[in-house]
């Protein structure tokens, strides 16, 4: 069921929107202690094991949300330490997540090269 | 006036946040835009050779494509007062982060402006990322070297 799949995608991608939402109005955090914190808890629910099985059942609800960075970066830990040992955890780290961070720097460059600063955001 | 009062009036005049508008706001803007990502997964499920294990990277930097567009031409900061943590918290936001710091300091020159500041907004979300996922990974091995848990 295609329609099912993507209400999976809406509800899971809207319901960790709305953990960073409560984050910023309920915990008082700035959006970049949200970020942080959503990113550590990527983290910490992939080396629970807990990250994956939410990918599959919500797609891009679970992968576009920051949280998936943190999942990206530690499972390529994991997957890396299991294969070489020690030496994997720090070697891992980008084996998974680089196009997010790569994607941000070259669009990041074409656009300062094409776009003029809007000046002062009043 | 002592700091008491001037507490008391702050909070008299501040207005009170609205948090289920911000809460229904939030969920259905980060929604859309996962909606949107999710159709971008099946393009590239159906028209290029991507399996729904490898399909996160192509999406996530469609979806910094876009974001820099619609940074480019002010329309995120826009999308951005109305939505919250729904713009902020999918990739799109990062993308965000990083093209508005680059095009802001393209007048301070390519290397020291754009180049030395493109992750002054992002860079907390790589530094805490990385250094949990170095961490977490660490704990993990220890635990299975231990024989606490499995892979």
């Amino acid at each position: 069921m295609i329609f099912i799949d993507f209400l999976l995608a809406f509800v899971i991608g809207g319901l960790i929107c709305v953990i960073g939402q409560l984050l910023m109005d309920v915990g008082k955090l700035t959006p970049a202690h949200t970020l942080s914190t959503l990113v550590v808890a990527g983290s910490i629910l992939a080396g629970l094991g807990w990250y994956e099985p939410l990918i599959d059942l919500a797609g891009a609800g679970a992968t576009i949300p920051i949280t998936s960075f943190g999942n990206a970066l530690t499972s390529g830990a994991i997957a890396e330490a299991e294969k070489h040992g020690w030496v994997g955890v720090l070697t891992g780290m980008f084996e998974v997540t680089s196009s997010g961070i790569s994607s941000a720097i070259v669009f990041g460059f074409i656009a300062a090269l094409i776009f003029k600063p809007k000046g002062k955001v009043n | 006036m002592d700091q008491q009062q001037y507490q008391q009036i702050e909070d008299k005049i501040t207005p009170p946040t609205p948090y289920l508008k911000n809460i229904i706001k939030a969920f259905l803007i980060g929604g859309l835009i996962c909606t949107i990502g999710h159709a971008i997964t099946y393009f590239y499920i159906i028209f290029f050779d991507f399996t729904e294990t490898t399909v996160g990277n192509p999406t996530a930097a469609t979806m910094v494509f876009l974001a820099m567009l619609l940074t480019g031409f002010g329309l995120y900061r826009k999308l951005g007062q109305v939505a919250g943590a729904g713009s902020a918290v999918p990739v799109t936001g990062f993308g965000n982060a990083v093209v508005s710091a680059a095009i802001e300091h393209k007048t301070e020159g390519l290397v020291l402006g754009v180049g030395g500041n493109i992750f002054k907004l992002a860079g907390s979300v790589i530094v805490f990322g990385v250094a949990s996922a170095f961490f977490v990974a660490l704990i993990k091995l220890i635990l299975v070297s231990m024989g606490v848990v499995e892979w």
